[in-house]
């Protein structure tokens, strides 16, 4: 069977997470080998994964840690706040 | 077991033995983590922080509840979450009702846009500030539903399973709402990716 190009998109996801069966990924890689549309549009869905995991791109604000740790802080010293028993 | 569950499984039975000092230790891998969740949620960064801090000072009152079936990481993305829903059914949003209600229709187009040339992408266009900034900003838009599962899975990197599980939704709607956020996203910013000129090769090395 020869995949369309709409068949690959609807598994692009699937097919970046490597949970595709071994059958359809052999099909699907057949078709990228000819196909610069769905190879491109594979390799721009990718790009963008890899600028968001990216820590540049999603900063947390600045101080962000410290105050958390200071409020954790506060927390943890009140003797009593020890954390719950079940 | 990894290595790394089990350094943290040390780490939490010494706490609730009471070192707690050893808490901020446990959380500092994570706090990245719970911020951006809650960010994914609540969309605004005051909010967010706010919300972090309790979702971590929770996290280690309810240190004890933990049990180890699920990882540590997960067990605290769903304090996070929960944190988050709390949030916004006080606040009474519209958002209220989307973040629960919403289930996916087949309405919306779901495909991705063409490139119509790769080789035109060059390696710097992914350094380019705009494209963060425009990245930042689609991911913002994309609808709550698709929005969540993106941030767990992509940006935080749990795993589909770890996602399943945070979020308390099956694996299949997982992945069905993470397909859906990524090709949005592709599409979104393919006007991004195509604007600079110099010929290479993709991001990945790819032939081309």
């Amino acid at each position: 069977m020869k995949l369309e190009c709409k068949h690959v998109w609807e598994h692009i996801s699937e097919y970046i997470d490597n949970t595709v069966n071994a059958r359809l990924r052999e099909e699907i890689e057949r078709h990228l080998e000819h196909c610069e549309i769905c190879s491109a549009i594979l390799d721009s869905t990718r790009n963008i994964l890899v600028l968001t995991a990216d820590d540049r791109t999603f900063e947390l604000p600045i101080g962000y840690s410290e105050r958390l740790h200071a409020r954790l802080a506060k927390e943890l010293e009140e003797a009593d706040n020890e954390p719950q028993k079940k | 077991m990894e290595k790394k569950d089990a350094t943290e499984a040390g780490l939490i039975a010494r706490i609730l033995a009471g070192e707690k000092e050893l808490f901020h230790e446990l959380i500092r891998p994570y706090e990245r983590m719970v911020y951006l969740t809650l960010l994914g949620i609540l969309k605004n960064e005051a909010d967010a922080e706010d919300a972090a801090q309790e979702a971590v000072i929770s996290s280690y009152r309810y240190l004890s509840s933990f049990r180890g079936h699920a990882k540590f990481s997960t067990w605290l993305t769903t304090i996070a979450i929960n944190e988050g829903r709390k949030r916004l059914r006080k606040a009474k949003t519209a958002a209220e009702e989307s973040i629960e209600e919403q289930v996916e229709g087949q309405e919306g187009d779901f495909t991705p846009a063409p490139l119509t040339d790769w080789r035109e992408v060059p390696l710097e266009a992914l350094e380019r500030k705009e494209l963060r900034e425009a990245l930042r900003a689609a991911v913002a838009e994309l609808p709550d539903i698709y929005r969540h599962v993106f941030i767990l899975r992509d940006l935080e990197e749990l795993n589909i399973e770890e996602t399943s599980q945070a979020m308390g939704i099956s694996v299949g709607v997982v992945k069905v709402r993470l397909h859906r956020a990524r090709i949005m996203l592709q599409k979104r910013l393919v006007p991004y990716l195509k604007t600079t000129a110099p010929a290479r090769r993709g991001f990945f090395g790819r032939a081309l």
